[in-house]
């Protein structure tokens, strides 16, 4: 601790900043992660805070001095696989994750290294969509990082060395981890990634201080669970339903929230007849138990890929006659912006955010009417979804939520019949290009934007939950997979495929200010403060950007 | 499924790729006169491909290695389109499956002629001849009036030096019948007025939501903000003449012929 908060200091002195933060003794205790909102100068948690509103108390940086933002450092990562990390941040000190496995920790305010930890992923690994890595989570003086090849290793946060290891999936069998861990009371949670190899989907609990497993619960429930039935013949054991992004934790109700993933084979659901829980649903966890308090399956059956694998959102929203409601807004990859009572689950409203034809609409209980297009039409969203695991972030201030949006997107859907092979992908069909006498781009960004406004277009979207209307709109030529920030003064830092780096007014939309950076944004933006001075940190192509305002 | 990225030849990475990102692109499975999902084309040029590299070992009947039969439609070792493609480029460990280098054309070439094999009489495939090809483009199609290829001719079309590394034979037998049809959308024709006035028209390279980058009709590069210009239309017709009725069929496969034989300088 010593060497942290000499180096802190230093920063300190070099920026003739008047406060010091030190390091608190016992590390980043559970009651901080509760009240992560009283010390801004941290991002303590992947998300920023257990409710997942990726909102910035910090108020230095606002519409009228943005302007002055300039790049205060640069980290070049080592590794060209896409830079999906949020990073942490610590009381000066900066921990990131660089694809696919190391562990970097960085001075916040100057961004040069303390350590380094490279853990190399056994050969058998297989994730399914790039050796990429999402974060990190932290407890004590301890960072918790999951492996594509499905592992979960504790590492100390001051010498860097790895505490524990322990095997949470096998990566023979299509199992990864990609997603950074969530922290709650002593446990370390984490959802498997692999729905394209067959796997049985689970969220699982493991005892910090020694790695142990406390909990696992499988996000397709097996015989003689509630749930079961809705799987019709044997595809439950390859039922897919994978959980590979980061949960929330309401302390109030002592519940986790996860989303899950497509049921398997990705397309083809006449192999897996039935509403196939609880895949493509949220599910509501005790987090000492692992069990099940309610779920909410959004696309039943889903044909479409249509994952759930979007950040939960919690929100004590204020309720009319006073006092708050607490709901869980959530934009899902199905077109379909949702209100949920999060104690309960009940569904409140869902509205379409982008075009869809899927569906025609949502019933009372907010399962969708289903409107299957004919074979050979195009079904929107298409196969990325209105939005995907992008973080999206809901302001109190001005009680908008915000997401990343493909606009005018959509696919063709092909079922093809799958087999099943151990550790093979296991799709069942392949979707098109809407346009099959275009040749559309897919996700590939080279230097040249291979997207055009032919294929579908980007957009930043700010919807009013209390409605679910659209309030602006933010266009981008190019499709986006950036995450969205919000701060105390309405600015909006988003980012795009296209390598600009956008604040927002995020009362209106208006663009205040851009930089180039040269490489997909494919993260959520963070901010921070050291020693009184706000940061703002974003990942494009490899290197990671630093943004303070100009002295 | 989590986003996928997908490297240049995603047609193949569809399938696996399945993964997600699967906006695919001029894959076989995009062209006219389909046959099944694959146009007749690149069964043609696969044909062709298979009789120059596959036939020793194969036969004609696709019958010629022990347990092995191509026309039935089944592989041992793939079920998808994707994974036959891996199989043509990285064989078979420890067999005679040797890897090959083949491009994009020839893959896709080869996949639908597997694919197809079972189903088709070999007399209706019409193959050009490539040095024919080559003196229709010259002379007859006057392609070269706005197709450059190895540093001679206009450049207000696209280079077509390497086309045949990362287009398949549906793809340009669908641009030479039907242009506007088959035009990869990033190749748009861009009108523009400037904020002073200047008029530019011309063939788009890149765009993004602030600027645009053009070839213009003067074949030079230019880069335009376009919070700046006055007017910005994309034009969604191509400015290549279709050649359904300028050429014959087999003057047609002729020139597809040669355009399969440019594969750049490496
Ligand atoms: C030198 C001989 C040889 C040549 C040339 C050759 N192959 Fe093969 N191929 C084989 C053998 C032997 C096997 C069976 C390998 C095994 O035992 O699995 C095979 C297997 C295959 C398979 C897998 C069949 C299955 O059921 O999974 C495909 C597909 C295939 N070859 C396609 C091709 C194509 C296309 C070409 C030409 C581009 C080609 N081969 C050229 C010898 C050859
Ligand atoms: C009047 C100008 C013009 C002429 C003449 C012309 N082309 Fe084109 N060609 C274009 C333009 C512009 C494009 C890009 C837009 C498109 O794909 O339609 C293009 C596209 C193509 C493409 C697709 C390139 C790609 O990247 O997808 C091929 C192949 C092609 N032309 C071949 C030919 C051949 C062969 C001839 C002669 C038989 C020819 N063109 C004659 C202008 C022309």
């Amino acid at each position: 601790m010593k060497r942290l908060a000499q180096c802190t200091f230093l920063a300190g002195l070099l920026l003739a900043s008047a406060a010091l933060v030190q390091a608190q003794g016992g590390g980043v205790t559970f009651e901080r992660l509760l009240d992560a909102a009283a010390e801004p100068h941290n991002w303590l948690t992947y998300s920023g805070g257990y409710h997942s509103n990726r909102h910035t108390a910090l108020d230095r940086i606002t519409p009228d001095n943005v302007d002055d933002l300039e790049v205060r450092w640069v980290f070049q990562a080592q590794s060209l696989q896409v830079f999906q990390t949020t990073p942490l941040v610590v009381d000066g000190v900066m921990y990131l994750t660089e694809p696919p496995n190391t562990v970097v920790a960085l001075d916040a305010a100057l961004g040069r290294v303390f350590w380094r930890y490279e853990y190399t992923p056994a050969p058998t690994s297989r994730p399914c969509c790039g050796r990429v890595n999402r974060g990190l989570a932290i407890l004590g003086d301890t960072l918790y990082m999951g492996t594509i090849d499905a592992q979960l290793i504790a590492i100390d946060t001051v010498s860097g060395k790895p505490i524990w290891k322990t095997a949470v999936g096998d990566p023979e069998d299509g199992h990864a981890l990609t997603l950074a861990p969530l922290i709650v009371k002593d446990k370390v949670i984490v959802g498997i990634a692999g729905g394209e190899f067959g796997i049985r989907g689970f969220i699982s609990a493991y005892d910090a201080e020694t790695g142990e497993e406390v909990w696992k619960f499988y996000t397709i429930p097996g015989p003689g669970e509630p749930g079961h039935e809705t799987w019709e013949n044997d595809a439950w054991r390859t039922g897919g339903a994978p959980a590979w992004l980061t949960g929330s934790y309401d302390a109030q109700a002592d519940l986790v929230y996860w989303g899950t993933g497509n049921p398997g084979p990705d397309w083809n659901p006449a192999q897996r007849p039935g509403d196939n829980l609880y895949s493509s649903s949220v599910v509501a966890l005790d987090p000492d138990t692992g069990e099940l308090a309610w779920h909410f399956q959004f696309t039943p059956n889903d044909p479409y890929d249509y994952d759930s694998v979007q950040v939960p959102v919690l929100v004590d929203y204020p309720a009319q006659g006073g006092g708050t409601l607490p709901l869980m807004f959530w934009a899902n990859r199905n077109g379909f912006f949702y209100v949920l009572d999060r104690t309960t689950g009940r569904f409140i409203n869902g509205q379409p955010y982008v075009f869809l034809n899927w569906a025609e609409g949502l019933d009372d209980a907010g399962r969708p009417v289903m409107t299957p297009q004919p074979p050979g039409a195009t079904t929107y969203p298409g196969v990325q979804g209105g939005t995907n695991w992008y973080s999206p972030s809901y302001s109190p201030s001005t009680r908008l939520f915000y997401l990343s949006a493909w606009e005018a997107y959509g696919s063709r859907f092909i079922p093809q019949e799958a087999e099943y092979e151990r550790g093979r992908i296991f799709l069942g069909g392949l979707p098109a290009p809407d346009d099959p006498d275009n040749v559309i781009p897919g996700l590939q960004r080279g230097v040249i934007n291979n997207w055009t406004e032919a294929a579908g277009t980007g957009a930043v979207i700010a919807l009013d939950p209390a409605t679910g209307e659209e309030r602006w709109k933010y266009e981008m030529t190019d499709v986006t997979s950036s995450g969205v920030l919000t701060t105390a003064t309405d600015v909006l830092f988003t980012g795009g495929r296209e390598g600009y780096f956008h604040a927002l007014d995020a009362r209106e939309g208006n663009l205040l200010w851009k930089a180039t950076l040269g490489g997909m944004i494919a993260n959520g933006p963070i901010s921070y403060a050291v020693d009184g001075e706000q940061f703002v940190a974003v990942a494009a192509g490899n290197g990671l950007f630093v943004f303070a305002l100009r002295e | 499924m989590e986003e996928r990225r997908f490297g240049r030849r995603l047609v193949l990475a569809s399938v696996l790729a399945a993964a997600g990102a699967l906006a695919a692109s001029g894959t076989a499975l995009a062209q006219q006169e389909h046959v099944g999902q694959y146009s007749q084309a690149d069964i043609n040029f696969g044909m062709s491909l298979y009789g120059d590299n596959c036939v020793s070992c194969h036969g004609p009947g696709g019958d010629g290695v022990d347990g092995v039969n191509l026309r039935s439609g089944q592989f041992r070792a793939a079920s998808s389109d994707y994974e036959l493609e891996q199989i043509i480029s990285n064989g078979i460990p420890d067999t005679a499956m040797l890897p090959g280098n083949y491009n994009e054309a020839e893959l896709a070439g080869l996949v639908a002629y597997l694919r197809m094999m079972g189903s088709l009489d070999a007399s209706d495939a019409t193959i050009g001849d490539a040095a024919r090809g080559e003196a229709l483009y010259n002379g007859k199609g006057d392609c070269a009036s706005c197709h450059r290829i190895g540093g001679a001719g206009s450049r207000t079309g696209p280079d077509l030096s390497d086309i045949a590394n990362y287009r398949t034979a549906g793809a340009m037998s669908g641009t030479l019948v039907d242009p506007t049809e088959a035009m990869v959308p990033i190749n748009r024709t861009v009108r523009i007025v400037a904020g002073d006035g200047t008029r530019y028209e011309g063939r788009r390279l890149n765009e993004d939501t602030y600027t645009v980058q053009i070839v213009d009709e003067n074949e030079r590069l230019v880069s335009l903000v376009k919070a700046d210009l006055r007017e910005y239309e994309i034009l969604t017709e191509s400015s290549m003449p279709s050649y359904a009725d300028t050429l014959t069929e087999q003057e047609r496969a002729d020139v597809l012929a040669y355009l399969l034989t440019l594969k750049g300088v490496g």
